[in-house]
């Protein structure tokens, strides 16, 4: 369970949000709305252990994440607005490294199975640079499917998904959920999810 | 272990894939190298003074050609993100990743700096020392530029301030590296200047992946 209490935000002179309280629990998924610039990517980052609180503190499972820190960061998967997949590199052998980096190893047939799920299938030896936007998100959203993590952070996954791709991500996040996963997720859309709940920056 | 051997070979994977950034640095030396024999003339004993001075500051500047573009792509796409997030400490992944960038820049200049040498009229046991001062040399410029590039990540023009931050840097690396080639020609044996290299060297593979994980995180927040 992700707790975080009063938790304020300060970026140049302005400030964003303060005060702010938010719980998680096994099997339910935030959902974080605001306008452009209200502070939804530096709460997310925040969350994430990416950037520190001005003010408040995040905890999981009832300890701080700063004390936690490694076993934190292994029950927790952040995907940002840039996408971390590198240009010059097949889906494959994104989806393989990223994997290595997250200290766990990935089999080039589960790997493939991924890639396939999410309609990649034929581009997986194609360097990125020739795939479209939505492709590339995709590369990314393969790795929800292969990488265990407890927590999902999301900024703005639905971007510049098409219609089915954005159907697929919801099955996964919904199954993710079912299985008692957590999830955080920014987004303009609203989401016929169980067990959400909106937080409004 | 897994994740930084990864990382090595990630970023050895990205180094083919974009040939040209390694060769620029290459031929950069190479010429820079070549230009003073030719400009001075073939006048064999002021060459051979010069040698180990020309062939180490060349290095430097190829060095510094690759640093802005240590961790601006990672940056830029977010997989540094992901280092700082990975269970694996950021220290320990930027250390693969200032070993992937020796392997690249580095490596390359010791392996061609006795063909370069011979330009100078050096003797075999002169290029010897000054392929083994390269060789504790030049991993040095990679960790002290490793500083200067994660501090400049994300400054515009960080280019120019990464050589104006780093280069002074070098210079200990420059006297220790050039003086044991020139004591070894003098007649006085390298040794000592190669120790007080291997000595800078120690200090810098401790120091220097700690500093750039300061900066890097400082550069993220």
């Amino acid at each position: 369970m992700l707790t975080a209490t009063g938790l304020s935000c300060v970026r140049g002179e302005r400030r964003l949000f303060a005060g702010l309280d938010l719980a998680v629990g096994p099997g339910e998924w935030l959902h974080v709305q605001g306008e452009n610039g209200a502070g939804k990517t530096s709460l997310l980052r925040i969350l994430a252990t990416l950037s520190p609180p001005a003010e408040g503190e995040v905890r999981w499972q009832g300890e701080p994440v700063t004390v936690l820190a490694e076993d934190y960061r292994r029950a927790m998967l952040f995907l940002g607005h840039h996408g971390a997949v590198k240009e010059e590199l097949t889906p494959l052998e994104n989806l393989t490294l990223a994997a290595q980096l997250d200290g766990t190893t990935l089999d080039e047939a589960n790997a493939l199975s991924a890639l396939m799920r999410f309609g990649l299938r034929g581009r997986e030896d194609l360097a990125v640079r020739f795939l479209s936007a939505g492709q590339k998100r995709r590369v990314l959203l393969a790795r929800l499917a292969v990488r265990k993590a407890t927590l999902w952070i999301l900024d703005e996954p639905f971007t510049a998904l098409d219609v089915k791709a954005v159907d697929m991500l919801s099955g996964l996040i919904e199954s993710h959920l079912a299985a008692g996963g957590m999830a955080i997720l920014t987004s303009h859309q609203s989401m016929p999810l169980p067990n959400g709940r909106i937080l409004s920056l | 272990m897994n994740a930084v051997l990864a990382i090595i070979r990630r970023d050895l994977l990205l180094a083919m894939r974009r040939k040209s950034e390694v060769l620029t640095a290459l031929f950069f030396f190479i010429i820079v190298a070549s230009l003073f024999p030719l400009g001075i003339g073939p006048e064999s004993a002021l060459l051979r003074t010069i040698a180990p001075g020309v062939i180490w500051v060349s290095a430097l500047l190829a060095t510094m050609l690759g640093l802005a573009r240590l961790f601006a792509p990672d940056h830029a796409d977010g997989t540094l993100e992901q280092m700082v997030l990975s269970p694996t400490p950021l220290g320990l992944l930027v250390t693969g990743k200032i070993a992937a960038h020796w392997i690249t820049t580095g490596l390359p200049l010791v392996l061609l700096a006795p063909v370069l040498g011979i330009q100078f009229d050096l003797d075999v046991g002169a290029l010897g020392v000054l392929v083994v001062a390269l060789l504790l040399g030049t991993p040095l410029l990679s960790l002290i530029g490793a500083i200067g590039a994660a501090l400049t990540l994300g400054v515009r023009g960080g280019g120019v301030l990464v050589s104006l931050l780093v280069l002074p840097l070098y210079v200990p690396a420059l006297i220790f590296g050039a003086g044991a080639v020139e004591s070894h020609i003098s007649g006085l044996g390298a040794g000592g200047h190669l120790s007080l290299l291997a000595a800078l060297l120690a200090l810098a593979v401790f120091f220097a992946p700690w500093a750039t994980t300061a900066a890097l995180r400082i550069s993220l927040e």
